[in-house]
């Protein structure tokens, strides 16, 4: 399988990365040598084979459903861009 | 003064507990050393000597009070993926630009838990993604070891090229790194130095920047066996905050040194012997399983029969996970920001700057794998071929194999800004061919330097272990470090 230069706009659009045409071209070009690379896998048989859904079989460990955290509200917004009273700043996204 | 940069940490520890040297003074040659020389590596992005200075004296009072931990006054370099509380912590990423956390990762917890000093940030490959150091935002990092007669720049591997050739330089005593798909074991093979990639799940992963993270694991780098013991031993803990940290106690890997490996199983992957292999990679490998028979250890031919799926599966894996993870570099919570006509527009510019051209390579691969109509087709089929590479192991082990012994690289260091690297990123990837194995399967692997190339660069082997038995490789990488000897780059800076 190979991809055009629509489907790389479409995959930056889907990854939120602005991609002019010049840098689509390239970027369509490397994504073609990959997919190549990994088309070799067709070969092999998976029939009945689970996928990995983990490397070491260990039961999923959980703990007491308890607040264990909190009241940092500055600790967190302290790397933000723009943040004001506790609250991460963007540009508008209603009407 | 200097030639105190030139202790091994088992060394500088029986002098500091003996009182023959001070944590300030080991602190400040190491310090001096950086000053002097880091100009010429770009090993350190970020150098914390007034942390350093303070931590050291702080090692002192508790050395006099004989209230020493394990680590007490040893100063050491953190690769830039794990967060250190207030510290630069990036990724070596425009994206996390600024970016200091307010939390300290487990794995750093830890060291200074133990008493160790940190001396700065280590520059390594963005995100972790790339094998020569070249991705980082803050440029590559320079390899100590030149060919004879050449004073080109070579790549220290990566991505923890810094951590590598500061060890390698000994502008550290020691170094934290992380390997997704040889990112400690690469370099440190490149570099002449120790580099140990525990099983999956020994070391947490909090407060470790995420690349992917069914395969990420940190472990030391460092200059001997017995310093990437002790290291680990510290690294490694049982994390509540880590659902994936297992639940087992952790050893003292260095009590395992010097064990005899007569008898032991040493598997001899035919797979691993790959087309276009150098002859000298071939010869290294003859000459490590010399070494074992020598030793006493059986030498058996081993079959992996899906070996060579695991580059093109890891492909696909890593990219799935990554272009997940880094999904929450927006431009909202943390980091660089690019203003934009509205919120999309925001999002895209910002990642469209703040990521490298390899990141972005990697989340758009990511994202198509994982998009609508081609999930099956690729990244469930990569998870199940990941399936038949950890039973190729199992079957092994089972068959009674007690570790694995491969060449670590299909080669030694190769130039800074290498062309042929540089146009084909898959070229670029092939580094990874004899690592990525270990992390598809979440096993424990370890390199150790095991000669010279022609060219006099370092070479190492790999040692592949069974799930929680890093002692084993401790055991065993020992008969190839007392045959090979130590390596030091010649100092030409």
């Amino acid at each position: 399988m190979s991809v055009d230069i629509e489907t790389v706009k479409r995959v930056a659009k889907l990854s939120r990365i602005a991609v002019d045409d010049e840098k689509a071209e390239r970027m369509k070009g490397e994504l073609n040598a990959i997919l190549g690379f990994v088309e070799q896998l067709n070969e092999v048989d998976v029939e009945n084979v689970e996928p990995m859904t983990s490397v070491v079989m260990t039961d999923m460990k959980k703990r007491v459903d308890e607040v264990t955290d909190g009241d940092r509200a500055e600790d967190i917004t302290v790397n933000a861009p723009a943040s004001e009273d506790s609250f991460f700043m963007v540009p508008k996204v209603i009407e | 003064m200097s030639e105190l940069t030139s202790l091994t940490i088992a060394e500088a520890r029986e002098k500091l507990l003996a009182k023959e040297i001070s944590a300030v003074e080991l602190t400040e040659s190491y310090l001096g050393a950086i000053e002097a020389s880091n100009d010429q590596f770009n090993a350190y992005i970020r150098v914390t000597a007034d942390q350093a200075r303070e931590q050291a004296a702080k090692s002192d009072e508790r050395l006099a009070k004989g209230a020493a931990g394990d680590l007490e006054g040893i100063p050491l370099g953190i690769k830039d993926l794990f967060a250190t509380r207030d510290v630069h912590t990036q990724a070596c990423s425009h994206i996390l630009d600024g970016f200091k956390p307010r939390y300290e990762s487990t794995v750093t917890s830890n060291l200074w838990d133990d008493g160790a000093v940190m001396l700065g940030k280590l520059n390594m490959d963005e995100f972790a993604m790339g094998s020569s150091n070249e991705t980082s935002y803050y440029g590559p990092v320079v390899n100590p070891w030149r060919a004879e007669g050449s004073d080109q720049k070579l790549v220290p591997g990566g991505s923890s090229g810094g951590s590598a050739a500061a060890v390698s330089a000994h502008l550290c005593a020691g170094a934290t790194a992380t390997d997704t798909g040889g990112s400690i074991r690469q370099p440190a093979a490149f570099t002449g130095t120790v580099g140990v990639k525990p099983t999956y799940g020994r070391c947490s992963r909090w407060g470790t920047v995420a690349f992917a993270s069914s395969l990420d694991q940190a472990g030391p780098i460092a200059r001997d066996i017995r310093d990437a013991a002790i290291l680990l031993k510290s690294m490694a803990s049982v994390d509540p905050k880590d659902t994936t940290s297992v639940d087992l106690p952790v050893p003292d890997y260095a009590s395992s040194i010097g064990k005899s490996v007569k008898g032991m199983k040493i598997g001899i992957p035919k797979e691993y012997r790959v087309d276009d292999m150098p002859e000298e990679i071939e010869k290294l490998w003859q000459q490590g399983i010399e070494w074992y028979r020598d030793a006493g250890a059986e030498i058996v031919d081993i079959s992996l029969p899906h070996t060579k799926y695991a580059l093109p599966a890891y492909y696909i894996v890593a990219p799935a996970e990554a272009s997940s993870n880094l999904a929450r570099y927006d431009g909202v919570r943390y980091g660089l920001r690019v203003t934009g006509d509205d919120i999309t527009d925001m999002y895209e510019k910002t990642r469209s700057a703040g990521f490298g051209d390899e990141v972005k390579r990697r989340i758009l691969i990511g994202t198509y794998v994982l998009s609508s109509g081609y999930y099956d087709a690729y990244y469930l089929r990569a998870q199940k071929i990941r399936t038949l590479i950890k039973q190729d192991f199992e079957k092994v082990f089972a068959d009674g194999i007690d570790t694995i012994l491969t060449p670590a690289t299909p080669s030694s260091a190769f130039a800074i800004g290498d062309e042929e690297m540089a146009a084909d990123p898959v070229k670029m990837y092939l580094n990874d061919i004899f690592t990525v194995t270990v992390n598809m399967a979440g096993l424990p692997g370890i390199s150790v330097p095991a000669g010279l190339d022609g060219k006099g660069l370092p070479l190492g082997l790999q040692l592949i272990g069974k799930p929680f038995e890093e002692e084993t490789l401790f055991q065993a990488g020992n008969v190839v470090e007392q045959a090979a000897g130590r390596f030091t780059p010649q100092k030409w800076w």
